[in-house]
């Protein structure tokens, strides 16, 4: 396959390929994530391929891999198309018998088909399962029919045919109007209007832009970017070209967070394919148009994903944040107008650009436009990463597409926003999500981190939990972060030993608000956000703990009667598994 | 160290990732790469740690044969990880960043291993054990120690 070098090679291409790719008369998709690998997916790969191979199928029976579909709780799985069975939590000894009846027999085996444990009821296909139907996967869809290491596969789900609108048939300022128009916002956290981000780059006069693609997902409890990442990784490649040709850059990065080994390894695997094809480099398409990607790989530090401090990082130095302005816009990268923004909010891009502003902007609320992945976890009875709409409300999420709590435990809270969110009590569940909502509920959108918790869960101890994440991660430039998070996690501490006085609860609040008006950057100002909204909602909780010295959840040891005993859930068996 | 930096400009903007090809090397960042590096970067020893001391994923010392990460994740955490977490301190003997006396066990943390749907979750090389209990600490450390 030689560069292409004109729009017209990319529809010519998609033809070859559906041409010489032969058509099997069934196709195996197994789900190979990090979650899929961790639970034996590698075992069923194999077990597959032995068992094409003795019955000689591998000319009928097509295997596809893929990266995470999002139902990380049934892993390892499997879907069997055209029918689109879906078969759950296998065993590489469950594989003969797949063949045997539903690849040569057409029958669906009924114990291996998803059983919905509140009706008992089964579910054989992949699109009738609440899980999925509940959702709109707009992002994520294409993740089932998408190895990451083969851009064909993209180029037949119409890859790169929003790049070469955006090349050849609009120019720059048609492009972020388009996005403008969409209402896309930042899918990072903070929510701010991605066309007008893009227009303020722009409009900086400057003989060299960047535009850099934030990967640090640091979020405990968050997963979607190295999702994206791994499973469609040309998604956001094709949104960060399209990108930059709006904005003027001629260099990208992409910094990827080094704990995700898999969405390091996909997208560069994808960038140099790309690269091979003539998608990136001189002359895009044949066109005008030279652009790059670069990939960093981070270093583990959570502040990276701050703004300045990512820059810092890409430079080679500490990554300590800095005062804006000047915003990255005006002086970024070496200087120079950057544009930063997040993987999901880049992968939303050929998707408007193919599909066109109005259609997105009907998706939604009126003030958050298009659909959020959440990575739902937790006491959750199905986690996984979940796509839907804005305005979707908590309760849907957690009940008709989570399947409720846990073990027949009671909902207690949803923690959303990571480390710079808050916790959200049952009063709050038909809460309609979008960015102002739940600001306006004392948490925030965050990059979509939702973490449900049931009465097992200590709100005091999570909020150390917390501290203690913030307080080490601090980069330490300014003072309220340094000091503050320190203290704040210190008097935390303190009540979760049943040593807390009353005065701890206004100390906490106090502090709270001097270190979010103080700081520098974004992680101090937000800092204080998982602590004052667990004392907002679960006020009690911290009465309990100081002027009772007791803990219902039974989880702060020092204040149960045995320690350590009864104070965990249990847990089922560790299961053991071969990761590559 | 000569062959790995000639892959590397000069310039400032390579340097952490100059560090994660030392540390793929060497298994740490020795002293004297330290040097190297500085030298190869036209810059100073307290400009190379500064910087490797700053991010989390660089050691100064060498690790035990056996690396042993445990999530500290929330997902974790609210589903017994605490717990995991002080029990795995406890079998090996040592606090996060050390290594046993007989450099079989080396003890990290990190904060989120993005499968948070399957946690508590505790990675020995490379390996991933899912839905791990207190209980099961002993016995994977058990299959370890019998490798030697």
């Amino acid at each position: 396959m030689k560069k292409l070098t004109h729009p017209s090679q990319l529809a010519d291409w998609k033809a070859r390929i559906l041409e010489e790719r032969p058509v099997p008369k069934k196709t195996v998709v197994v789900s190979n994530g990090t979650c899929g690998q961790a639970s034996g997916s590698l075992g069923i790969i194999e077990a597959l391929g032995r068992e094409l191979d003795r019955r000689d199928l591998r000319e009928t029976v097509g295997m596809e891999i893929t990266g995470c579909h999002g139902f990380c709780e049934l892993e390892p799985n499997i879907v069997i198309y055209p029918e689109g069975i879906y078969y759950g939590r296998l065993k590489p000894e469950d594989i003969p018998m797949v063949i045997e009846k539903s690849i040569l027999k057409n029958k669906v085996i009924d114990a291996l088909a998803y059983e919905d444990p509140k009706t008992g009821r089964r579910y054989p296909l992949q699109k009738d399962i609440p899980f999925y139907r509940k959702q709109m996967r707009l992002l994520m869809e294409d993740n089932l029919r998408i190895d990451p290491n083969r851009i064909e596969d993209y180029i037949l789900a119409e890859g790169y045919q929003a790049l070469s609108r955006a090349l050849f048939d609009m120019t720059a300022e048609e492009v972020i109007r388009e996005i403008d128009s969409a209402g896309l916002r930042g899918r990072g956290g903070a929510g701010f209007p991605t066309g007008k981000k893009w227009q303020f780059c722009r409009n900086e006069i400057a003989d060299r832009r960047y535009i850099i693609c934030n990967a640090d997902e640091g979020n405990p409890g968050t997963y979607m970017d190295r999702s994206i990442l791994g499973a469609n990784p040309h998604s956001v490649i094709e949104g960060m070209i399209i990108g930059a040709y709006a904005i003027g850059a001629a260099e990208g990065y992409i910094y990827v967070r080094m704990e995700a080994p898999q969405a390091v390894r996909q997208v560069t695997i994808a960038r140099d394919q790309a690269r091979k094809h003539g998608l990136l480099g001189k002359s895009i398409l044949g066109s005008e148009f030279h652009f790059d990607i670069q990939i960093v790989e981070g270093a583990g530090a959570f502040i990276c994903g701050e703004e300045t401090s990512l820059m810092a990082s890409i430079e080679g130095r500490r990554a300590v944040s800095r005062q804006r302005p000047p915003f990255p816009a005006q002086s970024g990268l070496w200087g120079q107008p950057t544009n930063i923004n997040n993987v999901e909010t880049w992968a939303n891009v050929p998707l408007i650009i193919k599909r066109g502003a109005e259609w997105y902007s009907q998706i939604g609320t009126p003030k958050s436009k298009g659909t959020k992945i959440f990575s739902l976890v937790g006491k959750i009875r199905h986690g996984g990463q979940v796509e839907v709409p804005m305005g979707t409300k908590l309760r849907e999420i957690i009940y008709d597409i989570g399947g409720g709590i846990k073990d027949g435990k009671k909902f207690k809270a949803v923690q959303t926003g990571g480390p710079s969110g808050g916790c959200l009590p049952a009063q709050l569940l038909d809460l309609a999500i979008d960015y102002d909502n739940l600001v306006q509920a004392g948490s925030t959108m965050g990059s979509g981190g939702m973490i449900v918790m049931d009465e097992t869960t200590c709100m005091v101890d999570l909020a150390r939990h917390y501290m203690h994440f913030t307080q080490e991660e601090s980069c330490g430039k300014c003072v309220p972060c340094r000091v503050g998070t320190r203290q704040m996690h210190d008097i935390l501490v303190r009540i979760t030993r049943g040593e807390g006085e009353e005065a701890d609860l206004a100390r906490l609040e106090e502090l709270g608000e001097s270190i979010t008006a103080a700081s520098l950057c974004g992680l101090g100002q937000s800092a204080p956000n998982p602590v004052l909204s667990t004392i907002r909602h679960f006020r009690e909780e911290y009465f309990e703990h100081i002027k009772h010295r007791k803990c219902a959840a039974r989880v702060c040891r020092e204040l149960i009667a045995s320690p350590g005993q009864g104070a965990r859930p249990a847990q089922r068996k560790a299961k053991k598994r071969q990761h590559d | 160290m000569d062959d790995l930096l000639r892959e590397f400009s000069r310039g400032q903007k390579d340097l952490t990732q100059i560090l994660h090809k030392v540390q793929a090397e060497y298994g740490y960042i020795p002293a004297q790469a330290i040097r190297r590096v500085a030298e190869h970067l036209n810059t100073t020893e307290n400009e190379v740690y500064g910087v490797l001391t700053f991010y989390k994923a660089y050691r100064l010392q060498p690790r035990g044969k056996h690396l042993v990460t445990v999530c500290q994740g929330t997902s974790c955490h609210i589903r017994g990880g605490a717990g995991v977490f002080d029990e795995m301190k406890k079998e090996l003997g040592v606090e996060p960043g050390e290594t046993t006396p007989d450099r079989m066990f080396s003890l990290e943390t990190v904060n989120c291993l993005g499968c948070c749907a399957i946690g508590p979750t505790v990675v020995v090389n490379g390996t991933y054990y899912s839905h791990v209990s207190v209980e099961d600490v002993r016995s994977i450390i058990a299959e370890y120690r019998k490798r030697k």
